[in-house]
Order: C-alpha cells, then sequence, then structure tokens
C-alpha cells in the first residue's frame, strides 16, 4: 500500500524523474488480490497435480511416492491408448467441419439484410445455450424408434441409424452435436475477420469480371487466413477438452467407443478415485494440447513461408 | 432489378435458412417437446404441434420441491463467482494494462488450455481436508478459475483501449493511483464490466463439470440436477425437456438481449487468445 500513498509534499513537488520511479510499483496493489486468487486456484493446483501423479494416491488408503510409474502404467494402459485415438478422430473433425459451415455462415452474415441482427443473434444461440441441457435434448433426437432424426431421414429415403448408440456411428453423432454447438464462434471470429477486408479487391475483381467463387477463393480466403487459423486453434483447444456433451450423452460408451481421454480422466479420478494416476493423465493431457497447438502453430508458419516463397 | 441480382438474392436468402434453420428448429423442437403429453412425444412418426399443451410439464418441474434449492443454489455460486471475479478481476485487468505486463497473460493463457477436471483433483483433495464439501463453498471458489480468468482477460483490452489522457490529468492534480481508478478508469470502463460480468455469469451458470464432481444431494447447481434427472427419468421426456429449457431459458434471454456484448466480448477473447 506504501506504493499508494505517493502524495507526500516531498514527492508532489519533485521533478519528473522521480515520478516515473513511482510509476511502476504503484499498479501492483491493483493486480495483488488477483494475483493471490489465481496462485490459490490455478498456480497451486497445478503444482499439486505434478507432486500428486508422482505418488500411489488413492481416496481411502496412504500414499507413497513411486516415481514416474504412473507415467510408465500410462503406456501399456490400452484404454488410455484407445482414448487418445478416439480424442484426436473427435478434435479433428469438430475442427474442420465448424471451419468450413463457420466460414460459409460468415460470409453469409457479411451481406446485408434485413433482421440480420436478429438471425445472428439467433445462430449462436447453440454455443451460448447450457450444454447439459442441450444434450438431453439431443439425446431424444438420437433416439432410434423415437427420434426426430431418424424420421427426418426417413423422409429422405434413409434408413434408421443408430447414432450415439452404436459404436461406428457414436463419434460422428457427438461430431455432429459438437458442430452445431460450436460452429458459431467460428463464424463471429471471421465475420471480425470479413470486416477489416477493404473493399479495393472486390471492385478490381468484378471489373475484371470474376466468378463468385474466384472472389472467395483468391481474395477473401487469403485475407482472412489469419483469423482462421485463430478460429482453428481456439476450436482444437475446446474440442480436446470437451466433456460435458460426450459426458451427458454416451459417458464414453456404448462401451468405450466414445471414451475421450477427458471422460476417462474422470473415471479414473473420480469414479476409481485413483488421483495419482488420475494426475498424471492430466498432465499428459495438457501436454498433448500443449503439443497439438504447437504441431498448428508450426504448420502456419510453413504455410507462410511457402506462400512467400511462391510470391504471392 | 436484374435477373443476376434477383438470383443473388434468391441464393442469400436460400443461404440464410439452411444456415440459420438447424438453431431454429433444435429450440422449436424443443419447446415442442417439453409441452407435449408422454402420448404425444412417444408417438411415432412424431407429433410437432400438439392437440393438447401439456403446461403440467412446467408445473412439475417448478412445483418439485427441490427444483426451487438448486435454482437458489445455481444463483448463489453463479453470483457469488461472478461477483468476486470482477472484485479482484477488474482491478487486475487494470493495472495489467497499465503496467503493460503482457507477459502475465500467459497465466490466462494456461488456465485456457488446461482441462477443467485438472483443477478438481487437487482442490477436490483440499476441499476435503478442510472439511468444506457438502457447502456451497467448493464450487464457489471452483468457478472462479472459470470467471476469473474471463473478467482479467476482457479488461486488460478493455483498458488498454481508454484513452491515459485523462488519467494522466487527474495524477497531475494530485489524486492518488486509487482514486484515478475508481473516479476516473471505472466510470469509463462501464461497457467494459458489462461485457465481462456477462460472460462470467454464463460460462458460471453453464458449468456442469465441477459440480458433478463437487455437489451432493442439496448443493447441486440447476445442470447438475438436470443430469440427474435423465438418469432417473429417461423415459418422461416432457418434464425433462421442460427442466432443460428451465435451465437454459436465462442464458437463451441474455444471448438475445444481450447479443452486442457477447460478439465483442468472445472475439476480443478469441482474436486475443491465439
Amino acid at each position: 500500500m506504501s506504493a499508494l500513498t505517493q502524495s507526500t509534499p516531498g514527492a508532489a513537488q519533485s521533478d519528473a524523474a522521480s515520478e516515473k520511479e513511482l510509476r511502476p510499483p504503484s499498479y501492483w496493489p491493483f493486480v495483488v488480490p488477483a494475483l493471490v486468487v489465481v496462485i490459490a486456484i490455478i498456480i497451486f493446483p497445478w503444482v499439486f497435480t505434478i507432486w500428486m501423479s508422482l505418488n500411489e494416491w488413492k481416496v481411502g488408503s496412504s500414499t507413497t511416492f513411486v516415481g514416474l510409474s504412473n507415467y510408465l502404467r500410462l503406456t501399456s494402459d490400452p484404454r488410455f491408448i484407445e482414448a487418445i485415438g478416439h480424442t484426436l478422430v473427435y478434435t479433428i473433425l469438430s475442427v474442420l467441419l465448424p471451419l468450413v459451415l463457420g466460414t460459409f455462415a460468415a460470409v453469409v452474415f457479411h451481406q446485408k439484410f434485413p433482421g440480420r441482427g436478429f438471425l445472428r443473434g439467433v445462430f449462436i444461440m447453440p454455443m451460448m445455450a447450457t450444454p447439459v441441457a442441450i444434450a438431453l435434448v439431443w439425446t431424444m433426437m438420437f433416439h432410434p424408434q423415437l427420434g426426430v432424426l431418424n424420421y427426418l431421414l426417413s423422409l429422405v429415403g434413409i434408413p434408421a441409424q443408430l447414432w450415439v448408440f452404436h459404436p461406428a456411428t457414436v463419434i460422428p453423432s457427438l461430431v455432429l452435436v459438437e458442430t452445431w454447438q460450436w460452429t458459431p464462434l467460428v463464424m463471429l471470429i471471421v465475420l471480425g475477420g470479413l470486416a477489416a477486408i477493404p473493399s479495393e479487391p472486390y471492385e478490381s475483381a468484378q471489373i475484371d469480371g470474376a466468378s463468385i467463387w474466384q472472389v472467395f477463393r483468391f481474395i477473401t480466403l487469403p485475407l482472412i487466413m489469419p483469423f482462421l487459423f485463430i478460429a482453428g486453434m481456439i476450436r482444437m483447444i475446446d474440442a480436446v477438452k470437451s466433456f460435458d456433451i460426450i459426458f451427458a450423452i454416451t459417458q464414453g460408451g456404448p462401451g468405450s467407443a466414445s471414451e475421450t481421454i477427458n471422460i476417462y480422466l474422470y473415471s479414473v479420478a473420480f469414479s476409481y478415485y485413483d488421483l495419482g494416476y488420475g494426475s498424471a493423465i492430466a498432465v499428459v493431457f495438457f501436454l498433448l494440447i500443449v503439443l497439438l497447438a504447437a504441431v498448428m502453430l508450426y504448420a502456419r508458419q510453413r504455410m507462410l513461408w511457402t506462400e512467400i516463397a511462391s510470391g504471392t | 432489378m436484374t435477373p443476376r441480382q434477383i438470383i443473388g438474392k434468391i441464393g442469400l436468402w436460400f443461404s440464410v435458412f439452411v444456415i440459420v434453420s438447424p438453431a431454429i428448429l433444435f429450440f422449436l423442437w424443443m419447446l415442442s417437446l417439453s409441452l407435449k403429453f408422454e402420448i404425444d412425444n412417444a408417438a411415432y412418426p412424431p407429433v410437432f404441434f400438439p392437440e393438447h399443451i401439456a403446461w403440467k410439464n412446467y408445473a412439475d418441474v417448478l412445483a418439485s420441491n427441490r427444483f426451487l434449492t438448486y435454482f437458489i443454489n445455481s444463483l448463489i455460486v453463479t453470483g457469488s463467482a461472478t461477483l468476486l471475479a470482477l472484485l479482484v478481476g477488474v482491478p487486475a485487468g487494470y493495472g495489467i494494462a497499465r503496467m503493460a505486463a503482457h507477459k502475465s497473460a500467459i497465466v490466462i493463457l494456461i488456465a485456457r488450455i488446461t482441462p477443467g477436471l485438472s483443477y478438481l483433483i487437487p482442490l477436490f483433495l483440499m476441499f476435503q481436508w478442510l472439511g468444506l464439501l457438502g457447502t456451497l463453498v467448493p464450487q464457489i471458489i471452483i468457478h472462479l478459475v472459470v470467471t476469473v480468468p474471463i473478467v482479467i482477460w476482457i479488461m486488460i483490452g478493455y483498458f488498454e483501449t481508454t484513452p491515459m489522457e485523462l488519467e494522466e490529468a487527474a495524477l497531475i492534480d494530485g489524486a492518488t493511483r486509487w482514486q484515478v481508478f475508481r473516479h476516473v478508469a471505472l466510470p469509463i470502463a462501464k461497457p467494459g464490466i458489462a461485457v465481462a460480468f456477462i460472460l462470467a455469469v454464463i460460462f458460471s451458470w453453464n458449468n456442469f463439470v465441477f459440480g458433478i464432481v463437487l455437489a451432493g444431494r442439496e448443493t447441486r447447481t440447476l445442470p447438475v440436477a438436470v443430469y440427474n434427472m435423465i438418469s432417473f427419468d429417461q423415459l418422461s421426456w416432457g418434464p425433462l425437456a421442460a427442466a432443460a429449457l428451465i435451465v437454459t431459458l436465462p442464458v437463451l434471454l441474455l444471448t438475445v438481449f444481450a447479443q452486442r456484448q457477447i460478439v465483442a466480448g468472445l472475439t476480443a477473447g478469441a482474436v486475443k487468445g491465439g
């Protein structure tokens, strides 16, 4: 607090040099309360998780230090390895589909039409609505006998599906929900990018008689690439961690066909109360997300270099 | 209008229809499910417009004695977690913006990347040791994991865009840093605070994963309560859909009425989050 009480007579009369000296520390009191909270609920849990991952730590029995053996156990845990596969498939689909659909939606919402503001509000409702409530209704819609989805399919002559009740279709069905839910976020980000594009390239393209597709492919797409990349990154981070929808609809089933790392982590930590092993999964899971982000950054960098090299 | 313009118009409206209909149809279907008696909900082909409207689905949900408890729990948890986050997060956002301490944003980024379950394991143990399980306190504290980063993130961005001149003038006139913050910076920042408040409320209200681990029978929030209804009431779709709609209705209303703030907050966070 001493930094706040700077207006002593001496300091007030002194020159600008001492005021500058006072400035940097004087903002610290604003940050300290938040820092305490962040240390308590974000940094401390992280450090503690790493420590727990080095221990055999089960609720109701004594803990012993076991070094890296929890991590070694992960490498030969078939359920964990299977979960990585499910997570990757789920994530890749849940990044690509919203990116494509969200870009299309952004291009459409970039046009002027009556009722645009209201319809945009309706369009973003899926991403703001309570995930569990949504999951509940999707579960009813997926119902093989009574669900409305199979009825809609029957109208266009497609045979009834088992949706989330069959191992082969469960992940695509969940991706459908995830895409429905999160395409709006991609739309919003890309829409922000479209707003920043100047109109000159479009005017000259129109004079040259370019088609709508050519305009999109050669003018719009390159210019919104940075925004698509950010949207893809955010989508990846959220899709990897996706929990509510999967847990509420399938709990990882049928069998373990939709068990992602996050769902498996939940079972280990809070169904079997194997907290040490669960912590090891949490650490590896975090590293996997960082790795995926790094791969995406690297790919983006490579793309930029080839663009420069090819002279576009 | 030339024929080409007419075709363009038709194409645009068709595209709008294709894009918006999944959201509209979904929520209409949700409403339809919640207003039908079991006999209509179990019919095939599905009944879209029921002859008799089952208002009793809503009455049943609202009348069940626990629902009110869970609603109040949700209000307390979301309210406390949001207010506490504003209390510590708004000054922090101000301090970080003025100190230009951009590296501190890395902590927020890590918080954004970390799966919620990773916080739960250590904090669950802490709450157990402190004997707090069975009260709402653990949920309020852990919801801060969601609300504090949102508030700090949005406030940093906001304070970076507010002009410094007024604040500098006030400092020269002998105001303390705190007075400058309280009487100059804070009033200007009201729209930013509104954005942070709305997003914190929505994401806290919607949160499910923390409650499912930490909530007991008496301390469930609404999303957890709805989830528990699924496992017990597998086949009564009407009341279930009604409960789901009641839980998410406050958020949907916020989305429609505060759309501008939500879009501003989400895209600011998004663009900077990369």
